[in-house]
Order: structure tokens, then C-alpha cells, then sequence
């Protein structure tokens, strides 16, 4: 895709992340909106996959740690084929495929989530297969900021360090809320990069919704490098939406529909 | 009595498995010597990974694997494989229903002088409320070899009990096990004994004293297979017997005691009675604890004298 068609598609996963979750009334808006232009970049142009063939096994893996932030999913694989854009309104509804945390009977999800702090690991083991079934593929895991604060990322980040992985690819969904307060506020995490570089990763610090600097960055990635890398990407929770930017009241809150309205209206002048 | 080592014969079987089948994986938390995974690192390091002390990031890592083709192990002491990465068993293995095998050593009273924190008396309840795994709680060095080839050709998550000290062989060696099997070890009519893991040992001894001393007949049935269930015999034993007794190196509920009442609560009610932990323990040699906390033969045979009518 060029950068005009991303950007698009990062459009169209904002409206469809607003309307699944209004329409659920419930879910997490806040930080899928803040990985919505890393997921366009990603399903756009980085990730080899094929949408109608889901399980192709040399497809890379996407790896979604923070789960509650499914929508951004969801949206990115039903506007990439994977399956109709209508299912999305199914979404945390009785019966539906779209489970309120990601879950691996949907196609195209890699990972069942919920509980965060593990996604990193269960990427570990997917990049230690790859390499003993000698594939090319790559495997990437989208974290929290505030999921960090769980230990066993740190875990699985000098386990990773361990067994050279340079097919792993981290990425951070940096956007400094969490579900009570900032995430300076309930555990300072930084200085981010440093403690990454610390464990031995290499770090790329990037702006979250610059999207050509989003695929710049995940194309100079050097996977010959053994070392696993990490994209801590800087975004805001809640972007695109006035009402929604930096508020922690939607990390866990859908909007009404008079809200829905507005926000649409909203990205779409963007 | 010929005794042998539980975690011994089963580190022997994921050695040899490991040559036929090459997506065997293990996965280990610097306990390895231990758990006798070492011996599969030795002879195939690239498929053994050892995470350190970090059990719930290799729960999540033998989840990766799965989801990938390969069959992984992960093997650590019982209550560090049980209690610590349980959110990561439930979330990340159960609920995906993954190929994960848990094969976790020094259950029970008998770990013995590391005392209460190191004596897993809570791991069978913890893996039967994960819903999709199967649990298997070998009797002895032979059936836990079985469990292990059982485990790695059957798909889906399992759970493998062993123990730390050598414990008696029961079984001939080349004893096969089936997903929700059971075997009776000794044939009786007045009462029926359903025992799993060390204590099917101490059920077969109480049977020969209540023959031997007290003229009662009385049933053994091993019942290495605790998800799934091998119902009908239970169910046949509550048809047939005065009353059931439960043996257990476990706490009172959430284990063999609570399962067994369940299924014949349901179907064809009689007493079932408990031979089982009731409190934490304390260090002491295996036989000093299990002597003090009536995890034994003898406790059996009063258990049953006590209640015959």
C-alpha cells in the first residue's frame, strides 16, 4: 500500500473501532485508538500474511499482548479480508467470533489474551519455532506501556536476549494511560529505551501515528542482527477523537451515541 | 518391594521420545537436574530452552511453541509449576485448549524435609479446574513413563504428577494407559478403595491386612486417570460396595475425595470416605510424615474398621 491508501485504512480502522464498541456499549476505545496507525502500517505494508488462508504457515506472526485493545484487531483484519466488515458489530455480542479479549477462534489471531504480561513470552516461543523449523518468518507482539508494569515481560525480554532472537520484534504502544491513572502516576516506567537497551534489545523510539515514519522504522529493522528489537512508539490514547485524546475515562468506556456521531464526523474531517 | 524413581523413568521416556519425534520440545526452569529434563538437553540442546527461574514465562513460551506445531513440555517441582503460573495455564494454555504437557516432580507430603512450601498438596484440584486439561497421576516409575508417552501422542494440554523419593513399582513395565482408564489392582466385594499416585501402594497394603487380619474384601482400584474419569467403575463400585474410601497424597477437597463423591453423589449415593491431607505439614523424612499425618496404610485399615456395619 503507498502512504495515502495507509492512511486511509488507519481511518477506517478508527470508525469501525468506535462503532464495534459503541455499538457493544463496552470495550476498550481508548488504547485502540492509540495503535491504530501502527496496525495500518503493519497489515498495510509489513506483514506478510494472506487474509484468505489465515494459517499459511510462513505467514509472520502479529501478536496482539494487550488484548483488551482487540477493536484495533478486529478492524484491522476485517478491512484486510480476513473476514466482513459487518461481523464487527458482533462484536462482544452472544455467539459472535469477536470475544471481548482476543481469542484465537477468530481468524487471524495469533494469541488468546486477557490477562496481560504474557504476550511477549508466548512471541518468544513463536520466534524459537521459527527458528527450528528454519522459516523466514517474523514475529511481532504489540505491548501496553501500562501492561509493562507486569514482570514477566522481563522475563521473557532477557529470555529473548538469551536465544539471540532477532526475528522478534516488540512494540510498544506508548500512549502514557492506563486504566486508572497515567502510567508516570501509577508506575513510572521511565526512562523506557534505556531499560530495553539495558536488557540488551535495540531500541527505535518513533512517533506512534507518523505512519511514514512507522514503516521507515520497521524497515530498517536488521533481522540478520541477533539481537531482539524493540519500537517503543509514542501515541496518544484515545487519537483522533477530541473528547477521547489523553483522557483516561476512555480506556474502558465506549461512546454513547451522540458521541459516535461526533467522533466519526471527526476522523473523517482529518 | 522393588521401589523406583517417578521423575527418573519419565525424564528417561521424554529422552526417548524425543528421537522419533522430532517437534518434542522441552521447556525448563533451572530445576532440570532435578526433573531429569537434563537428560533430553543434553542430547538435543536445541530444542531444550532453559528460561531460569521464571515459571510464568515458561508456561507462555511452551504456549508459543504449541501454537506452532511443536508438542513442548514443561517440567518443574509441583508447586512451582502449579500455583505461580496458574493465570498463565489458564488464560495462555486451557482456554486456547494448547498442546502444552506439564510435567511437574516432587508432589505431595513425600517431598518431605523442604517442608510446607516445597509439598504440593493443592496442584491436582488447581489442574482439574482447568477445564480442557487432561490429569494423570501415575501409581508408580512404570505408569508415569506410560503417562509421558500417553500425554506427548494424545493432543491437548495434560497434567503429570510425579514425586520426589523413589516409591514402589506396582506394575509390570511395559503397562500402558488410557485417557480416563483406571485399573484395579486388587479384586474384592465388601468395600472399594479408589487410590492414585503413592497412595495406590498403601491402598494394596491395607487390602492385604483387612483380608489378611480381618477376613474384609476389599477392592483397590488404581485410578491413574482423573480428567477424564473412568465413571463406570466408580459407578459400579458404589453399586457393589458398603462404602468408598478415597486415597490421597492431596488436600481433602478439590481432589480425588471431592471428585469421586461428585460422580456418585449423582448416580448411586453411599458413604465415601477420605483418606487425605486436612492441615499444612512440616519437614521430616517421607515416612515420618506420612506416619504422623495418616497418609498410610494403617490409616486405611482403621478408616475402613471404623465404619463397617
Amino acid at each position: 500500500m503507498n502512504i495515502n491508501e495507509i492512511n486511509e485504512l488507519a481511518k477506517n480502522i478508527r470508525i469501525d473501532i468506535l462503532t464495534m464498541t459503541s455499538n457493544a456499549n463496552s470495550g476498550h476505545p481508548g488504547g485502540s485508538l492509540s495503535s491504530a496507525d501502527i496496525l495500518a502500517v503493519l497489515y498495510g505494508n509489513i506483514l506478510k500474511y494472506d487474509s484468505k488462508n489465515p494459517k499459511w504457515e510462513d505467514r509472520d506472526r502479529f501478536i496482539l499482548s494487550k488484548a483488551h485493545a482487540c477493536p484495533v484487531l478486529y478492524a484491522a483484519l476485517a478491512e484486510n479480508g480476513y473476514f466482513d466488515t459487518s461481523e464487527l458489530l458482533t462484536f462482544r455480542k452472544l455467539n459472535s467470533r469477536l470475544q471481548g479479549h482476543s481469542h484465537i477462534k477468530t481468524p487471524g489471531v495469533e494469541m488468546s489474551g486477557g490477562s496481560l504480561g504474557q504476550g511477549l513470552s508466548f512471541g518468544v516461543g513463536v520466534a524459537l519455532s521459527a527458528r527450528l523449523d528454519e522459516k523466514n518468518y517474523k514475529t511481532y507482539v504489540l505491548l501496553g506501556d501500562g501492561e509493562l508494569n507486569e514482570g514477566q515481560n522481563w522475563e521473557a525480554i532477557m529470555t529473548a536476549k538469551k536465544y539471540e532472537l532477532g526475528n522478534l520484534v516488540a512494540i510498544v504502544d506508548k500512549n502514557g494511560i492506563q486504566n486508572d491513572r497515567f502510567t508516570h502516576e501509577v508506575m513510572d516506567l521511565n526512562p523506557l529505551p534505556e531499560k530495553w537497551k539495558s536488557f540488551g534489545w535495540e531500541c527505535f523510539e518513533v512517533d506512534g501515528h507518523d505512519t511514514e515514519s512507522l514503516i521507515q522504522v520497521f524497515q530498517s529493522v536488521n533481522f540478520e542482527n541477533p539481537i531482539p528489537k524493540v519500537i517503543i512508539a509514542d501515541t496518544i490514547k484515545g487519537k483522533g477523537v477530541s473528547f477521547m485524546e489523553n483522557n483516561p475515562d476512555f480506556h474502558g468506556k465506549a461512546a454513547n451515541p451522540e458521541q459516535l456521531k461526533q467522533a466519526i464526523a471527526e476522523i473523517n474531517n482529518q | 518391594m522393588d521401589t523406583a524413581s517417578t521423575r527418573e523413568y519419565a525424564g528417561k521416556k521424554i529422552l526417548e521420545l524425543g528421537a522419533t519425534n522430532p517437534d518434542l520440545c522441552v521447556v525448563g526452569a533451572d530445576l532440570n537436574k532435578s526433573t531429569f529434563t537434563n537428560l533430553f538437553a543434553e542430547k538435543y540442546p536445541d530444542r531444550f530452552f532453559d528460561v531460569g527461574i521464571a515459571e510464568q514465562n515458561m508456561v507462555n513460551i511452551a504456549a508459543g511453541l504449541a501454537a506452532s506445531g511443536k508438542i513442548p513440555i514443561v517440567s518443574t517441582f509441583a508447586v512451582f509449576g502449579s500455583t505461580r503460573p496458574m493465570d498463565q495455564l489458564r488464560v495462555g494454555v486451557a482456554q486456547s485448549n494448547l498442546n502444552v504437557k506439564v510435567i511437574l516432580t516432587h508432589a505431595g507430603l513425600i517431598t518431605g524435609e523442604d517442608g510446607i512450601s516445597a509439598q504440593s498438596l493443592e496442584d491436582i484440584s488447581l489442574f482439574l479446574s482447568l477445564h480442557s486439561f487432561s490429569v494423570l497421576v501415575p501409581s508408580d516409575a512404570y505408569e508415569a513413563q506410560a503417562a509421558v508417552e500417553l500425554a506427548v501422542n494424545t493432543p491437548g494440554p495434560f497434567y503429570i504428577r510425579l514425586s520426589r523419593p523413589e516409591t514402589p513399582v506396582l506394575n509390570h513395565e511395559n503397562i500402558q494407559l488410557q485417557q480416563g482408564g483406571s485399573n484395579v489392582m486388587v479384586n474384592g466385594s465388601n468395600i472399594s478403595i479408589f487410590a492414585c499416585g503413592y497412595m495406590v501402594y498403601h491402598a494394596i497394603e491395607a487390602a492385604k491386612i483387612l483380608k489378611e487380619q480381618h477376613g474384609i474384601s476389599a477392592r483397590v482400584v488404581n485410578i491413574y486417570s482423573l480428567n477424564p474419569i473412568d465413571k463406570s467403575i466408580i459407578i459400579k463400585c458404589a453399586k457393589e460396595s458398603q462404602f468408598i474410601l478415597t486415597a490421597e497424597e492431596h488436600f481433602k477437597y478439590g481432589g480425588l475425595h471431592s471428585l469421586i463423591s461428585q460422580i456418585v453423589a449423582q448416580n448411586n449415593p453411599v458413604k465415601v470416605l477420605s483418606v487425605s491431607m486436612n492441615t499444612y505439614a512440616e519437614s521430616g523424612t517421607s515416612d515420618e510424615l506420612i506416619n504422623k499425618y495418616g497418609l498410610n496404610f494403617n490409616s486405611i485399615v482403621e478408616k475402613v474398621l471404623a465404619n463397617l456395619s
